[in-house]
């Protein structure tokens, strides 16, 4: 990873993506000012082809922008659109301006297309859907947005005329598995993020004369929380290896799998040791730990990677387990 | 936090990686008909006759000097041998500390007549080495020896016990951390580490058997034992940052997340027959890959700062607390996934390799430093003490 451009995104997000921000966007409030800045950035075309106009960077030397994201509980859909973007351009199909969603889960009945609980759905602009045999992409401003289960995500629905101006493209993989990479990441930034917070936390909340984290058993607590931090931060890593723009879903279903099982783990044991002032609206701990919940879910929990992965595992045949760990966590 | 966040995703050069195809080659027909329950043993597995034919191929040793019949090759080079060694379930216990451990703390404390003493024989699979650091009353309180040597006109008068000494009634030195001035109320000040030959006057091993009906470990008593003045390694009074620069190589290497590879890989092979796949089945399988995979490259992560020279210590701590836990995960879930059926379909030498493993899980977490000590080690790499 080029560590100029990590600096120079997390330095952009530091003084732009404060807590304050997450809250107003997520309270209803446009996040076009927002992302007005990011696409003056540039870093949304990071991955895009060079001969497109991208920088033409591997996912592989993305990954810790990606996870900034998460890191900065980014409350527009950046990360996606930074991959979305490449894929687009790949396929021969120019990238729109504005972010895009990812959206897989649809059906189709008289009423149009249905896309339910599409996440970031509410604050971006476009939409790429899987669709059985080839992608959608089509603009959020042409379809009826109802609220869902998170203030950022929306159920979006497409009426006859507005799928007749649908973008047809070419799939290169199942926007599910493309959503779990970049989620993995994020993931990996909100679970330092916690893990940072609840570190300087422990230090400074003092109990029975000094501070908690003095005490054995927060130490264990934390030791814990950074090892499943840890794990899953490499896990990530490990999902975003390709020389290219496109994830494998061997590493894509390690990384969602073991990010999403830290998740729980990781927001259980923040909060466990910031008492209640660590669920009080006002104290930003909420605005990592509920997107931990969040991002657990979203392109699937554990669960659902983890029979990915088995199905994966069972179906090679015979032979040593060791292969599939050497091919899904040998750097690329 | 710094150390922790160093740890960075690291290729295995291409020259180590080559290192699979042979050993591969030799461990295919090496192994083959030996049983699940016997391959489950894997580095608690004794077999001096395997250890002598590694040791012929060269792939002891692999990381010291040619001078003292070494391979002269990389940390990664040993990683690649040591993984294979133990996924194939291969008996390598009886070289496995010498190897691991002893022949690299000779190369960097001992003197010259000390490394061509004792490093070649190690590297022809001839010499095995036991730890002493266990005692008693010392545990994970290591601090707390009081096994004593003590100074004489021909050398050192060793009296004391250690226990819970892995390998100690097949091996032939044990390097001992003992006590060499002061009390054990001085803790780490005072402590040196010796070499002691197992076969003198006044040395008893007494083999311990395990809840598995095995004898891994030992009591070891002292009493009065005549050591030459070069029994000393490394520096009088520095035992104990030896000792803990020791500890990266014994806690951060593939053993401490392949001890139930054998178990899994045998389930496995009952999971891919139709009898055995259901849906719960899979997702643990899945479950655990996705467990083992991150800590294989956190493990070949901290190999890479062993090569560069490094003593990741916490780093170390970090991988060994979770790779002991998926170990331990293993035989439980696979207990629990198995026994929701009807057992009869069941391979008896599967259900064999999971008793097994089952009863030795225990020491997973304790050998090498136990849960409670790595955490708190972590903790302090956290800034927390």
């Amino acid at each position: 990873m080029d560590d100029l451009l990590c600096k120079a995104l997390g330095q952009l997000l530091e003084d732009q993506c404060k807590p304050q921000l997450v809250r107003a966007i997520e309270g209803g409030e446009s996040p076009a000012e927002f992302w007005g800045l990011l696409e003056e950035s540039g870093f949304a075309d990071a991955l895009v082809g060079e001969e497109q106009g991208g920088a033409g960077l591997a996912l592989r030397d993305v990954f810790e922008l990606l996870e900034l994201c998460g890191t900065y509980a980014m409350p527009v859909p950046f990360a996606e659109t930074m991959v979305a973007r490449a894929l687009l351009a790949r396929a021969g199909a120019h990238p729109p301006t504005g972010s895009i969603a990812l959206a897989c889960g649809t059906a189709v009945d008289k009423a149009g297309l249905r896309c339910a609980h599409v996440s970031f759905g509410r604050v971006a602009d476009w939409a790429l859907i899987q669709r059985p045999t080839e992608w959608l992409l089509l603009s959020i401003a042409d379809a009826q947005a109802f609220p869902t289960i998170y203030p950022l995500d929306a159920t979006l629905v497409w009426g006859p005329s507005a799928l007749a101006a649908a973008r047809h493209v070419p799939a290169a993989l199942d926007v599910q598995v493309l959503q779990a990479c970049v989620t993995a990441a994020k993931l990996a930034g909100a679970l330092m993020s916690v893990f940072n917070r609840t570190l300087q936390y422990a230090n400074e909340r003092q109990q029975f004369g000094r501070p908690i984290g003095k005490f054995q058993a927060i130490q264990h607590q934390l030791s814990v929380l950074s090892e499943h931090a840890f794990a899953a931060r490499t896990a990530a890593q490990i999902g975003c290896q390709a020389s290219g723009c496109v994830p494998e879903i061997l590493r894509v279903a390690v990384a969602k799998a073991r990010t999403s099982e830290a998740a729980l783990e990781v927001a259980a044991l923040a909060h466990s040791i910031h008492g209640a002032i660590g669920f009080t609206e006002e104290f930003d701990l909420q605005l990592f730990t509920r997107r931990l919940h969040e991002w657990r879910q979203t392109a699937g929990s554990e669960g659902y990677w983890q029979s990915e992965l088995g199905k994966m595992l069972v179906n090679l045949g015979p032979g040593l387990t060791l292969d599939t760990v050497r091919a899904a966590s040998d750097p690329d | 936090m710094s150390a922790l966040n160093s740890l960075t995703l690291t290729a295995i050069p291409s020259e180590d990686e080559a290192l699979r195809v042979p050993i591969r080659e030799f461990l295919t027909q090496k192994m083959k008909d030996v049983p699940a329950c016997v391959r489950a043993r894997s580095w608690s597995g004794c077999d001096m006759n395997f250890s002598r034919e590694l040791g012929r191929r060269g792939w002891l040793g692999l990381t010291l000097p040619k001078e003292y019949g070494g391979g002269g090759r990389s940390p990664f080079a040993r990683y690649v041998l040591v993984e294979e060694l133990l996924n194939w379930g291969a008996p390598v216990g009886s070289h496995w500390v010498a190897d691991r451990q002893s022949a690299p703390l000779i190369l960097k404390y001992g003197t010259e007549a000390q490394k061509q003493f004792y490093i070649p024989p190690i590297c022809r699979g001839e010499s095995f080495f036991c730890i002493g650091m266990s005692e008693p009353n010392a545990g994970s309180d290591l601090a707390n020896v009081r096994t004593r040597a003590t100074k004489t006109e021909q050398g050192w008068l060793l009296n004391g016990q250690k226990i819970w000494t892995t390998n100690a009634h097949n091996c032939h030195y044990m390097i001992a951390l003992v006590r060499t001035s002061g009390t054990a109320d001085d803790r780490h000040r005072g402590l040196s580490q010796i070499i002691v030959d197992l076969n003198l006057p006044g040395v008893t091993v007494r083999p311990i058997r395990d809840q598995s009906g095995d004898v891994h470990f030992c009591e070891v008593f002292f009493e009065n034992v005549q050591l030459a003045s070069d029994a000393l390694i490394g520096a009088e009074g520095r035992g104990w940052e030896q000792v803990t620069a020791e500890l990266a190589f014994e806690r951060s290497g593939p053993e401490r997340l392949y001890s139930s590879i054998v178990l899994f890989d045998e389930w496995l092979a009952f999971i891919r027959s139709e009898p055995g796949n259901t849906p719960e089945s899979v997702r643990l399988a899945g479950r655990i890959l996705a467990q083992i995979a991150p800590l294989r490259a956190l493990c070949i992560a901290v190999t890479g700062k062993l090569a560069q020279g490094g003593s990741p210590v916490v780093e170390a701590a970090l991988v060994k607390d979770l790779g002991t836990a998926v170990e331990q995960l293993i035989p439980a879930a696979i207990a629990n996934d198995l026994y929701c059926r009807d057992t009869q379909a069941v391979p008896f030498e599967l259900l064999l390799t999971l008793n097994y493993v089952t009863q030795v899980a225990p020491c997973f977490s304790l050998r090498g430093g136990a849960r409670d000590i790595l955490r708190g080690m972590i903790a302090r790499g956290l800034g927390l003490r």
